[in-house]
């Protein structure tokens, strides 16, 4: 009982910490702008683990943080190629063939007023459908390994990503295109002068909401049958065997993953939009 | 109907498309058939023709494509053998049925009403929950800058983390201390469509620009004034674009919610559907939850027009 006092008291503490902090005259810092969610994340983790040893959950419902992270380091070696299988092969050839063809074919679906009023309904249709669904007749046709979690991938980023860039391109004014034309431009020209940088906000918009998607795919297509490896595949065993602990510590690295990804994606937005308003300091 | 014209080219196109997919998809169980039917085939024989590409066989044996869509447990079934097995499974197995609503007034275990019920009730439990757990953090969080600053950046955060991932686990510790049926499953959708709401709502309570939260200081608004009649209104379309997110969320959620616990639903439908190779069940229960979240996105459209019209908005 006295651990689930010290829960009760560090998580008033740490909160009124916070508030001081959030409310103080610091508050515009950026080091404490960065400081009160760690401090609320790791208060989380704390109380987390305090109320899980006093109240003695037992572990097969919840385990303790220490508990997770030890299984995290200790099975390095098995989570490791889980990771590559899941997210270097499935998630991240996926992504980079539904992404390409979705952009190319948002080009063509731009060129042709009659593809972009058709296509583009359908599109948005399809965006709203849960296409996981899709995962157990990819997996029958492109067997266990990572080729189908890809297929999966392909199938679930392409819309979000083609609707993202036809919007985008679309978005140049009257003035901008005109002003190309007194230049004597092409097609290719103003596509590749204007068109196209203008529209990249939007097409990084679409490449963030994918890299969710992506992975989100190719862990749900792992539960319709994979390898033996993935982390799909080493969250449905190790929860058929109880072993929560490792169920946690795939899902950290699934956590991390998704994190770093979208990121990295974020960090090339910045590099390459750095002209457009939302991205100046 | 200026519209409607190209929206029907692509989806013609679409199914013209998947009509002649099927050939080369099902090219293999195609000849193996009429093989045994006594067709003179080349090459001879399945072991012959596995490696052998799939166009090729299609070029050289172009006078026994009859079959292609007809194939009972095709690799791709035809569009009108999925709609068929979508007619059976709904209409006719609920009508004239044994198990059926009008011979034995329950809905029938096998039919895609039953299970798609099971699925929407869970969609629409969690979706509730979710979505209303998440407009009140969202409410705290504009009000309280200390949970704005501890909260916030995990909730967005969470948007690029695949917490679908958490699913098996939330079903099966569930199902360890005594809770099954509709609830795990619900728990599932409403932590997915929790993080949208919140992060939409927050941009929504925090839209009303410096001009108007300044006129409501002059008139002397208190807080609670100016977040019923400010805030709040100005959130609306910001709410219903996540609601939308939300619900189709939660439909993805409750559908992997099924995949663990056999009992029903369309998830387990469709894994019932791949385990035993039944393609024709499986694009049927795709093609159902399909519509279902369709017709679920569209309903929350609806009651946004309606909405937004009797806020004065114009639409």
């Amino acid at each position: 009982m006295i651990l689930v006092f010290a829960a009760v008291a560090v998580w008033i503490g740490a909160w009124a910490f916070n508030g001081w902090l959030a409310n103080g005259r610091f508050s515009d810092l950026a080091s404490v702008r960065l400081a009160v969610p760690l401090i609320f994340g790791a208060t989380v983790i704390v109380v987390w683990e305090l109320i899980v040893r006093g109240l003695q959950v037992p572990p097969v419902i919840l385990p303790p943080p220490s508990t997770i992270v030890g299984a995290f380091f200790g099975n390095f070696g098995v989570l490791w190629p889980d990771f590559v299988q899941t997210f270097a092969k499935g998630a991240l050839g996926g992504y980079v063939i539904g992404c390409g063809s979705a952009l190319l074919t948002a080009i063509l679906v731009d060129r042709y007023d009659f593809l972009r009023r058709g296509l583009l309904p359908v599109g948005n249709f399809m965006a709203a459908l849960p296409i996981v669904g899709t995962a157990p007749i990819l997996v029958m046709w492109f067997g266990f390994d990572w080729q189908s979690k890809a297929a999966v991938v392909v199938v679930m980023v392409f819309f979000p990503m083609l609707v993202n860039t036809v919007a985008g391109l679309r978005d140049t004014s009257a003035m901008q295109r005109d002003l190309m034309r007194t230049y004597g431009a092409s097609y290719w020209q103003t596509l590749f002068k204007l068109r196209f940088p203008a529209a990249l906000p939007f097409i990084f918009n679409g490449l963030k909401i994918a890299t969710t998607l992506a992975l989100i795919g190719a862990i749900v297509a792992e539960f319709f049958g994979s390898p033996t490896r993935g982390l799909g595949f080493r969250i449905s065993t190790s929860v058929g065997t109880l072993a929560l602990d490792m169920v946690w510590a795939v899902i950290v690295v699934a956590a991390l993953t998704g994190t770093a990804f979208y990121g990295a994606v974020a960090w090339l937005e910045r590099r390459m939009t750095f002209w457009h308003p939302s991205q100046r300091k | 109907m200026k519209a409607l014209g190209p929206i029907l080219a692509v989806v013609a196109a679409i199914i013209a498309l998947w009509y002649v997919a099927a050939v080369p998809m099902n090219i293999q169980e195609v000849l193996t058939q009429a093989e045994r039917a006594g067709a003179v085939v080349e090459p001879e024989g399945a072991m012959n023709r596995r490696d052998v590409n799939r166009f090729a066989l299609v070029l050289r044996n172009a006078d026994h494509l009859g079959e292609s869509w007809s194939m009972e447990r095709a690799r791709l079934p035809a569009p009108h053998q999925v709609v068929k097995e979508l007619w059976a499974s709904t209409w006719d197995e609920e009508v004239s049925g044994r198990r059926g609503i009008v011979k034995s007034g329950s809905l029938s275990n096998r039919s895609l009403i039953y299970h798609g019920s099971i699925t929407l009730g869970a969609t629409i439990v969690g979706f509730l929950i979710g979505s209303g757990l998440g407009i009140l953090l969202a409410v705290g969080i504009v009000h309280s800058k200390t949970m704005d600053m501890s909260v916030m950046p995990w909730a967005i955060v969470s948007q690029t983390i695949p917490i679908v991932a958490l699913a098996p686990m939330i079903i099966v510790v569930l199902y360890s201390i005594g809770v099954e049926g509709l609830l795990p499953k619900a728990v599932i959708s409403a932590y997915l469509s929790f993080f949208p709401v919140v992060v939409g709502m927050v941009k929504g309570l925090r839209s009303p620009d410096a001009m108007q939260t300044d006129l409501l200081r002059t008139y002397n608004a208190s807080k609670p004034q100016a977040f019923w009649m400010l805030r709040l209104p100005a959130s609306v379309p910001y709410l219903f674009a996540s609601l939308k997110i939300g619900i189709a969320a939660s439909l993805v959620g409750a559908i992997v919610g099924e995949l663990p616990v056999q009992r029903g639903g369309l998830g387990a439908r469709m894994l019932g559907g791949s385990y035993y190779g039944q393609t024709e069940q499986l694009w049927a229960a795709l093609l159902f939850a399909a519509a279902m979240a369709a017709i679920l996105v569209w309903l929350i459209g609806w009651i946004e027009g309606k909405t937004l019209r009797r806020m004065g908005v114009t639409q």
